[in-house]
């Protein structure tokens, strides 16, 4: 679409864009172009500037057992806790589109998770979570050593799925609630007239026109699992234990930070840029239909 | 409700309740915890009612990671970002709709890509920039021979460098560019009928005054919605803060909570991160609340 009128002097109009060029090439294009710079060098040991290596980055970390592991457990991280927040919320987006009395409270109060910072519901669930205080510490004390996330990697995963699970249970209910009430009321009606029941109708009418959704939220749920997961990761278990929940995000930045590892910490950050740009192309794909589909 | 399901009903109450609560109850066993004292709190299992040192945890939390000035930085940078990103790109959506001009649709494409490149992977050499915001323009001086020409004809040996580190500006900088907040305006620029822009020219108003006068008075639900949602965002940004803050002075309240976390040899002092962690919670929660209309509707419109 295009509009009809315009202004006239186009000089102008170039400046209003400026302010956002200027950001955009600062703190987006010359980044990522040194980080594929850097990705593509070695930094010499005695200063001298950077040696071009080629591929070889790449090579050492795709030989890197630590790094398939920080693939698999980022992988481990995304489908699970997508997967339970999504079933959640659409489980409840269906019942609040229910609209039986009182659902007005379930649609406020739901959202509430998504607000809150990474960090602060991390620590929170750190002390719910915690093998010695909190409530788990009542399941430990029935069978002692069931559960300790400071030593064990799979209840290390399970507390962050579950940290990060509860944030975006928050999120997918509002975009899920707002696919169900985008559907005509009259498209259940007609249906419930041909006397099918509740959950027929969920399955032939309201699924199938909210799968467009549904594509999209698992898109931005795994993105966000790449991204997001960072404060988690950070508070909850800092990569451990024995690297169990190092992360994609969080190994870029202990090599690059705390070991000083620029060229293996860019490397690692082109292959996610990467992942992300084909579930972008994924998701953008998606959209097209999606405005035809309506 | 199309018929009656009283059994179905009944399940629906039960599922929609134990999600309520699921959501909740982190919310409640904070706030309790952060009622008790050493002992309480450390209680297996924690009693539910609240105890009685709320406000002298409260206090010692406020005053062991120094939460005041980190809440007033973290107002500052989330106020910074939010106002920075809604003006920016209102701007920018200005420029693409209501120009034509060469390059255009290359704008337009170069800030659609930026939404791939989000922060966490490009933290590295982002870092590199805000340590000296100049040096892109410094090499690329030195490499068209814009240096050289300068030093030889002033005699002035070209050296930028502007150091962001430890700054509100190398904080809010790197975060305002936003495609999101462009794209939202641009869809809403697209709605505003050309009648009002030609009335607008044939009373003569200029580009600029038909920005101010007319456009953004529209737009004010957009910047609500946008507003509303990226200051959430930057409140809650956790890495960047980190990295970009080694002086306390600069510091952020979500950063500062991992200075509460209890350590491995020291008592479990639960109750004092449990009242930091609150403090922490309340402001976005706040804004959630109060804001929940403009919340929902930029988080349906930012994400289309």
């Amino acid at each position: 679409m295009e509009k009809r009128v315009t202004f006239g002097r186009w000089t102008i109009g170039i400046l209003f864009a400026v302010p956002q060029l200027l950001l955009i090439f600062t703190f987006f294009y010359w980044p990522a172009g040194q980080a594929i710079y850097w990705s593509l060098t070695l930094q010499q040991p005695w200063g001298g500037g950077n040696i071009w290596v080629g591929l070889d980055n790449f090579r050492s970390i795709l030989a890197n057992a630590d790094y398939w592991n920080s693939i698999t457990a980022s992988m481990v991280f995304a489908g699970i806790s997508t997967g339970l927040a999504m079933v959640i919320a659409l489980v409840l987006a269906a019942l609040t589109d229910r609209q039986l009395a009182g659902s007005w409270l379930y649609r406020v109060v739901l959202i509430w998770p998504y607000g809150i910072a990474a960090p602060a519901l991390a620590l929170a669930f750190r002390f719910i979570l915690a093998p010695e205080a909190g409530f788990m510490a009542v399941v430990n004390q029935v069978w002692p050593g069931f559960w300790d996330p400071g030593l064990d990697g799979a209840d290390a995963m399970a507390s962050i799925i579950i940290a990060f699970s509860w944030k975006y249970v928050g999120y997918n209910f509002i975009f899920f609630l707002a696919a169900f009430q985008a559907i005509p009321r009259s498209l259940i009606e007609a249906a419930a007239m041909d006397g099918s029941g509740v959950i027929r109708r969920f399955w032939d009418i309201q699924f199938p026109l909210i799968t467009p959704t549904i594509f999209f939220l698992l898109v931005i749920n795994i993105t966000e699992s790449f991204q997001d997961s960072f404060g988690i990761v950070d508070i909850m278990t800092a990569g451990g234990p024995a690297n169990a929940t190092n992360l994609m995000v969080y190994k870029i930045y202990s090599d690059g930070f705390k070991g000083l590892d620029y060229s293996g910490a860019a490397a690692q950050s082109i292959i996610l840029m990467l992942l992300i740009v084909a579930l972008t192309i994924v998701q953008f794909r998606f959209i097209e239909r999606r405005v035809h589909y309506r | 409700m199309v018929e009656r399901t009283p059994i179905l009903n009944f399940f629906t109450h039960l599922i929609l309740f134990a999600g309520f609560v699921f959501c909740v109850a982190p919310f409640v066993i904070v706030a309790i915890a952060a009622s008790h004292n050493l002992k309480d709190v450390n209680d297996v299992p924690m009693s539910l009612l609240p105890g009685s040192d709320f406000w002298v945890n409260i206090k010692t939390a406020w005053t062991t990671a120094d939460l005041g000035p980190k809440l007033l930085n973290s107002f500052i940078m989330a106020f910074g970002v939010a106002a920075g990103k809604v003006i920016v790109s209102a701007l920018t959506a200005f420029s693409i709709v209501y120009f034509r001009y060469p390059g255009r649709t290359l704008i337009f494409w170069l800030i659609f890509i930026t939404l791939m490149l989000p922060l966490e992977v490009r933290i590295v050499p982002t870092y590199a920039v805000v340590a000296n915001v100049l040096e892109p323009y410094q090499t690329i001086m030195d490499l068209t021979g814009l240096s050289w020409l300068i030093e030889k004809i002033s005699g002035v040996q070209v050296q930028l460098s502007l150091g962001l580190l430890n700054s509100y500006s190398g904080l809010i900088l790197p975060l305002v560019a936003t495609a999101t907040g462009t794209f939202l305006y641009r869809q809403f620029f697209l709605t505003v009928p050309d009648e009002l822009t030609e009335a607008a020219r044939m009373d003569g108003a200029g580009a600029l005054r038909f920005f101010v006068d007319i456009l953004l008075p529209l737009s004010r639900n957009n910047m609500a919605a946008l507003g509303t949602i990226m200051f959430l965002w930057a409140w809650n940004q956790y890495l960047w803060p980190l990295l970009i803050t080694t002086d306390q002075s600069h510091a952020m309240a979500v950063t500062e909570l991992k200075q509460l976390i209890p350590n491995v040899g020291g008592a479990p002092e639960w109750h004092i991160a449990m009242a930091g962690t609150l403090i922490v919670m309340l402001p976005p929660l706040i804004v959630v609340v109060l804001m929940q209309r403009w919340f929902v509707r930029g988080l349906i419109a930012t994400e289309k």
